[in-house]
């Protein structure tokens, strides 16, 4: 049997600003039998996005397909003309993106979208192509699939649109179809359907596909054979099989080991009789007005209470929307809560900005998600470095810049970054100076707010160990906000799982490796994909949950129990739950006791 | 100095090398113009009007038979000037203005963006017309004018720019710094918009030269026998039928001085100095 899909020898080339011409990848060789699904592995900038899309013919801007060939089925891709690239595109070869929330026009209904491409080939009638799509939808497990088409982007969720997007691709039955990162941008609890959806769809109607990612462990659930990316060259090609538990090179290693964080030992603090660093009591907080009730109108957190000891670190876990980053902006001053307080070292700070000394300022230090934004572009590193230094410390001049130094040493950067741009760094890179920009104030408390979310695993694993290092030397309390419960398994003391802005879960880490967990944590634990193929299949989590009658008004009812498969009629549908203690040390948020979850728990495991 | 200017000027993409090279002309005849004019701004020397060119008159004659090289080298001062600095004074009350509101919040905000509209809503002809009746023209009356005119439009776009980067996160982290606002804004947000400022300074600059010379066509601008750059194309609009140089020479200097202005701007944007 001849194979389906065949790249030799592909190179790609790009010109710098300087005019000069360079290789992005090259001497790509892989082949594909029809109905397998190959994935492109690597970091960002390993050139596998830049590799999936010459399979359509198209090379971004700056870039030129320099030599190799490549063929699907019987057409030769490379000496196509534009007319018969396009005659391809969309018809016998499919693209999925990465972002299917900005690859739908918000002005377009979904239908529309979805039977565009066969339309646009002519592939066949409108009525015919609208009866495809509801059957797609139906394959993909969207919900209401026969009148889901008429609605418009912005009133379906990320996973749904990604999903929605796979139903555009196959539309028309494409000989092959191209996933870019399709699960990135989303949560594990949703990552873990859309896969369940790709896959279902991928092995019934007998795809072939390439599965671009960065996540080896989504890569184990989906992929035959698995190519490792580093610097535009092929470092291993294999099966699944071997890469995943025979890799034989150096560099799929350091990938496999990144991707399971190590656990970081956290030096125990000395238990002092004093207040602790920072305590937050009873206190809610969101957008707009506020009721009678004392609550805001959009309320973004409830009744939040914690405590960050001297030099210890809590997590906090949640999805996007959870209202993880809102405690962050609250402790910071950003937003005033509506109720409640934060105490630092036993003193309450006053709410909102207005009030609070420079002192206080200096002790609680927030580093932000996204180094690109986070960072001033029209600074040098230099500037700044040396503005908190300047603003707290009233250091200027020389001793400021020997000061900058050493924070650039103290973060492993050489000291010739100090003049340049932060537009001329990498993505590690700018997070260092972001961390250090915190540290030059000499802070007490550290506010990270999803700080490797960004970075690739390799470069996200340095920033982790630089930040364990740093608590170690300097005796810094984090708060290390994720979504990703691996990492904050891996270095936080205590960990904090929100849902919804309330509390459901908080304990020492310790308490999060093993059942009973609170409902909520239990999802979001069994949604973590684990390096082995065949786990997607097995995993239990995201069982449909029971039906359930009507809804009391109490408004402090579980917020979870929309998705809770463990929610029992009667009771939490109608009154709030209590806060209980567990045995392994956590407090949830539930009506379960310990045994009726352990039970439940250990029978999905 | 000179060696790293010429170094800076050569960095330039070409477009923008050939906008300096206008500019600086320009501003060199704005300077030393006057001094190099062949005949006095307001003396009839030719019996022909709208004569061609030759060689006793470079650009040939006006409507009233005028050395056309003279008046274009006296004019461009009022034109370059008189346009540059309202709009410098435009923008920078503007940009000043917008980055109070951003950084002052809806306290500061709505009143200011609201006084601003109302001062949108009053038509610039009528408010020029009114002041000059009142206070009589005089150059700095019109550069009070021209700037007032369009220090709302340059706050709208100040404003709109200034008020998504007070959102960036790395405004937020120097807020929960315990930054103070005159910080926040002219160290945080203010670099961060230059550039489409200039932009819209260089589109400032045309407007201002276009209602100066409204404002002379209606007699109340530059007054006679003084002409700039705009008054001279409408002095002369009846030529306009024989090709004349008196309407098409004043026309061009406008042309390449508006161009060459965006011109040396759009090369600045992609630049970082």
């Amino acid at each position: 049997m001849t194979s389906h899909v065949e790249v030799k020898g592909l190179c790609v080339t790009a010109r710098s600003a300087a005019g000069e011409t360079f290789p992005i990848v090259s001497d790509i060789d892989f082949t594909l039998q029809r109905g397998e699904v190959l994935a492109l592995i690597g970091e960002s900038g390993s050139g596998k996005t830049t590799i999936a899309l010459t399979l359509l013919g198209h090379a971004r801007p700056g870039a030129k397909i320099a030599g190799g060939s490549i063929r699907v089925g019987d057409a030769d891709i490379l000496s196509l003309d534009t007319k018969g690239v396009a005659q391809l595109r969309g018809n016998r070869i499919a693209y999925i993106a990465q972002s299917a929330a900005s690859a739908f026009n918000p002005s377009r209904t979904i239908m529309d979208q979805v039977i565009e491409p066969a339309l646009i080939h002519d592939l066949m009638p409108r009525a015919q192509a609208q009866e495809k799509a509801i059957e797609l939808f139906r394959a993909l497990a969207l919900p209401f699939p026969d009148t889901i088409g008429s609605r418009y982007p912005h009133q379906l969720s990320g996973g749904q649109l990604q999903r929605l997007m796979a139903a555009m691709a196959l539309i028309t039955d494409p000989e092959l179809v191209i996933l870019d990162e399709p699960t990135t941008a989303l949560d594990v609890t949703t990552q873990i359907e859309v896969l369940r959806a790709f896959k279902a769809v991928v092995l019934e109607r007998g795809a072939t596909a390439i599965y671009v990612s960065h996540d080896l462990a989504v890569v184990a659930q989906m992929a035959d054979q698995i190519v490792v990316l580093n610097q535009g060259r092929i470092r291993e090609r294999g099966s699944a099989d071997q890469i995943l538990h025979r890799p034989a090179d150096e560099y799929t290693r350091t990938l496999m080991a990144a991707a399971r964080p190590a656990i970081r030992p956290t030096p125990r603090c000395a238990e002092l009789p004093t207040a602790p660093l920072l305590e937050i009591r009873n206190m809610t907080a969101g957008y707009g007005k506020i009721g009678n009730d004392g609550r805001p109108r959009i309320p973004v957190l409830r009744n939040i209470d914690l405590v960050i000891e001297r030099g210890a670190t809590l997590g906090v876990i949640g999805e996007s929307g959870s209202g993880k980053s809102t405690i962050a902006r609250v402790i910071a001053g950003l937003l005033p809560p509506a109720q409640g307080e934060v105490l630092l070292k036993g003193e309450p700070l006053p709410p909102g900005l207005k009030g609070r000394t420079r002192d206080q300022f200096r002790r609680i230090q927030l580093v932000f998600q996204n180094a690109d934004t986070a960072l001033n572009p029209a600074h040098s590193v230099g500037q700044i470095l040396s503005r908190p230094l300047a603003f707290y410390h009233g250091l200027k001049g020389k001793p400021a810049r020997l000061r900058v130094l050493e924070l650039l040493d103290l973060i492993r950067l050489p000291a010739t970054v100090i003049d340049r741009r932060c537009s001329d760094l990498s993505g590690g890179q700018k997070q260092r100076i972001n961390l250090a920009r915190a540290l030059a104030a000499d802070p007490e408390l550290i506010l990270c707010d999803e700080v490797t979310s960004a970075l690739d695993t390799v470069v996200g694993a340095a920033i982790l160990d630089l930040m364990a290092e740093l608590r170690k030397e300097l005796g810094l309390a984090y708060m290390f906000i994720s979504h990703d419960i691996s990492t904050v398994r891996a270095i936080c003391d205590n960990i904090l799982v929100l849902y919804s802005g309330t509390m459901v879960d908080i304990g020492p880490r310790e308490a999060f490796t093993q059942a009973p967990f609170h409902p909520y944590t239990n999802l979001l634990v069994g949604s973590v994909p684990e390096m082995r193929a065949g786990w997607l299949e097995e995993s239990g989590v995201g069982a449909p949950p029971t039906p359930i009658g009507a809804l009391s008004a109490d408004p402090d009812l579980c917020r979870f129990l929309a998705r809770c498969p463990a929610r029992v009629d009667g009771l939490c549908n109608i009154t709030p739950p209590p806060r209980s203690g567990l045995s392994k040390g956590n407090d949830i948020l539930c009506h379960h006791s310990e045994e009726a979850l352990t039970k439940e728990q250990g029978a999905a495991a | 100095m000179m060696a790293s200017s010429l170094r800076w000027a050569r960095s330039l993409p070409l477009s923008a090398r050939i906008g300096l090279a206008f500019v600086i002309f320009w501003l060199a005849v704005a300077l030393v113009g006057p001094m190099l004019a062949p005949y006095p701004v307001g003396a009839f020397v030719d019996y022909d009007v709208f004569d061609g060119m030759s060689s006793q008159y470079w650009l040939g004659s006006d409507y009233l038979g005028r050395d056309v090289l003279s008046r274009l080298l006296s004019g461009a001062r009022y034109t370059v000037g008189l346009a540059a600095a309202a709009a410098l004074l435009a923008s920078a009350t503007g940009t000043a203005l917008a980055l109070t509101a951003a950084v002052g919040g809806a306290k500061v905000d709505e009143p200011l963006s609201r006084f601003m509209d109302t001062l949108i809503s009053i038509p610039s002809k009528i408010l020029s017309l009114v002041l000059v009746a009142a206070f009589g023209s005089s150059l700095s009356l019109l550069l009070l004018i021209a700037a007032i005119t369009y220090v709302p439009g340059n706050y709208r776009i100040a404003r709109a720019l200034a008020v998504n980067l007070a959102q960036m996160d790395y405004v937020q982290v120097a807020r929960a710094r315990g930054e103070g606002r005159i910080h926040l804004a002219l160290t945080e947000i203010l670099p961060n918009m230059i550039h489409p400022l200039l932009a819209d300074f260089g589109l400032r600059f045309v407007f201002i030269v276009l209602l100066l010379s409204g404002l002379s066509f209606l007699g109340l601008g530059v007054q006679p026998p003084d002409a700039d750059l705009g008054s001279l194309v409408r002095e002369n609009i009846s030529g306009l039928g024989e090709g004349a140089p008196a309407i098409l020479m004043p026309a061009i200097a406008i042309a390449s001085l508006t161009v060459s202005v965006n011109l040396l701007i759009d090369g600045l944007k992609g630049k970082r100095p």
